[in-house]
């Protein structure tokens, strides 16, 4: 089995639009969206959810009001700054360590598990996706992801699909990493401006740090084509493939409207067609 | 006052938008909260005044007094440490830094240690004072520095946050202890969806909010529907120009080349002010 994850550096180049056409162009694949707080791809890919779980990924701190002395200790000792002025937990700082509860000299504080989010296995045209929803504000994206790529590996052996395609988050922290662990290959998409240029490099880095084969390919390339080249020299000199320019077109953001993955909605535009060309050289090197 | 910028989506134009309000407004502070991919200095250019190393603290064991009882370990919320039976192995990448070890530790064997996750860098472009953080590559956890940086907010300015894309605890980070959350997203269903996700994370924080359409024109008008059923006021329209792509694209904001625009930013931000106030 083969595992591909699509990432950026940079959100909004275009990674959720190039992975759903990569879905359909392999046709028979489990797909996983590890963009867990802001997914995008059921939006093209239109799935028909089979399961649900939910996901309990962190504890939180309660303060037993009836035993709590207010002595101010926990307040002291959290390193989250969580307890409010009137020894409440504010459950957006609350990181669930549970120092508060060793530190409680009358036993007040209970460590509970909350629910982040939800995790589902879903059957789309194209074979299957596995995706979830953590919920507004939650930490623990890191640990949510590492549970939608376990599902997506249990789902592809139970159905003998031998590829997983993964659509990556933005950035470069704790999700990224869970989301390129132990991939065969990465495909980088970058957009030709200087922030596009800065976040793929800091992206590349990050892939060479974990020792995950990489290419490239540069999203609305025509948009600053000097620094579309300049992408392709930087991935040059650092033994990244870059396997397409796309161009710049107007219907990728119709297909988007009208919920359809881009090689469905128009297979004959130039940056259809130019995305199929990836997929065919992605494809050589998963031997698909 | 001090203003978030944030959206859900990625690259909707936080950066843009925080960049050339920041520098359209008299005393201002741009913080770049997106330490993993801070990108607003390109656009600013400035002239880094101060650069200081962050580090968070992660347990560092003394083997000559551990008994390897395994209480650390058990204690551990993150699995960032495992106890053998004659050796202790410390993860700290896991690590939230908490310090529950050294309290649980019945040998006071456990110190802690510093651990490099990024630095800080200060500047000014002309009189913005400008702040910014970079997140060490392969460092996963981002709120420590952001918490960090957060630290060097100067109150006697008006400070532009700029929030990292997503949801989830950075951006929870982030826009904690704002006066108002400008939420900027493009009239796409991406846009619409990751926008909605958004909006119920700042009612849960009750932080004031309002949206910013960039490249309007482009996609559909659901975001305008949504904002108007929610009485979400919509602060601003950015069309969609080729020229505004372009000189993003050379790292550019583009109010500099377009000076029309410095005062529809400056009254963007007095409309803001109106509505902390009230």
């Amino acid at each position: 089995m083969k595992q591909l994850t699509v990432l950026s550096g940079k959100g909004g180049t275009g990674k959720t639009t190039i992975t759903a056409a990569l879905a359909v162009l392999a046709k028979r694949a489990v797909v996983a969206d590890c963009d867990v707080d802001a997914p995008d791809l059921h939006l093209l890919l239109r799935p028909e959810i089979l399961k649900a779980r939910e996901f309990r990924g962190s504890k939180i701190a309660v303060i037993d009001q009836t035993k709590c002395v207010k002595c101010g200790v926990c307040r002291e000792r959290c390193r989250f700054d969580a307890i409010t002025q009137d020894f409440a937990v504010d459950p957006f700082s609350c990181e669930g360590c549970g120092v508060c509860t060793i530190v409680c000299p009358v036993n007040a504080v209970s460590l509970t598990e909350r629910i982040s989010g939800y995790a589902y296995i879903s059957k789309i045209k194209y074979g299957f996706m596995v995706h979830a929803l953590l919920n507004p504000g939650e930490a623990n994206s890191g640990k949510l992801v590492t549970m939608v790529r376990q599902n997506a590996k249990l789902l592809a052996e139970k159905e003998g699909l031998n590829l997983i395609i993964i659509d990556g988050p933005p950035g470069i922290g704790c999700p990224v990493i869970a989301s390129v662990a132990g991939i065969d290959v990465a495909l980088v998409v970058a957009e030709p401006t200087m922030s596009g240029i800065h976040d793929l490099e800091r992206a590349i880095q990050l892939l060479k740090h974990f020792n995950v084969r990489s290419f490239a390919c540069v999203n609305m390339y025509d948009v600053n084509k000097d620094n579309a080249y300049r992408i392709s020299r930087f991935c040059e000199e650092n033994g990244v493939e870059v396997v397409g320019n796309i161009p710049f077109n107007p219907v990728v953001t119709e297909a988007m409207v009208n919920g359809r993955a881009i090689v469905e909605y128009s297979p004959e535009c130039d940056a259809a067609k130019e995305i199929a060309s990836i997929w065919d050289r992605l494809r050589a090197e998963l031997s698909f | 006052m001090i203003v978030a910028v944030a959206s859900g989506k990625g690259g909707t134009g936080k950066t843009s938008i925080a960049v050339n309000l920041a520098i359209s407004i008299r005393n201002a502070q741009l913080v770049d909260c997106d330490v993993e991919e801070p990108n607003a200095h390109l656009l600013l250019k400035p002239e880094i005044t101060r650069e200081e190393p962050v580090y968070r603290l992660v347990p560092l064991v003394k083997e000559e007094l551990c008994d390897y009882c395994g209480k650390c370990a058990a204690f551990c919320q993150y699995n960032a440490i495992l106890a053998l039976l004659e050796r202790i192995l410390v993860f700290p990448e896991l690590c939230h830094g908490c310090g529950g070890c050294v309290l649980t530790c019945p040998k006071k064997a456990i110190d802690e240690r510093k651990y490099r996750i990024g630095v800080i860098k200060e500047g000014f472009t002309d009189d913005l004072k400008i702040v910014f953080g970079e997140l060490e590559v392969g460092e996963p956890m981002a709120g420590p520095l952001i918490r960090e940086v957060k630290k060097h907010l100067d109150k006697s300015r008006n400070v532009i946050l700029d929030a990292p894309p997503g949801t989830s605890c950075p951006v929870v980070e982030t826009v904690k202890g704002s006066d108002f959350c400008l939420l900027v997203t493009e009239p796409t269903p991406f846009g619409l969806h990751d926008l909605k996700i958004t909006v119920k994370v700042l009612e849960d924080m009750k932080i004031p909010h309002g949206v910013v359409v960039n490249r309007a024109g482009i996609g559909d008008k659901k975001v305008y529907e949504y904002c108007k059923e929610k009485g979400i006021p919509i602060l601003l329209e950015i069309p969609y120009l080729r020229k505004i792509a372009e000189l993003y694209s050379k790292g550019i904001p583009f109010s500099v080349e377009m000076p029309e625009w410095i005062d529809r930013f400056r009254e963007l931000f007095e409309h803001i002010e109106g509505l902390v106030e009230s």
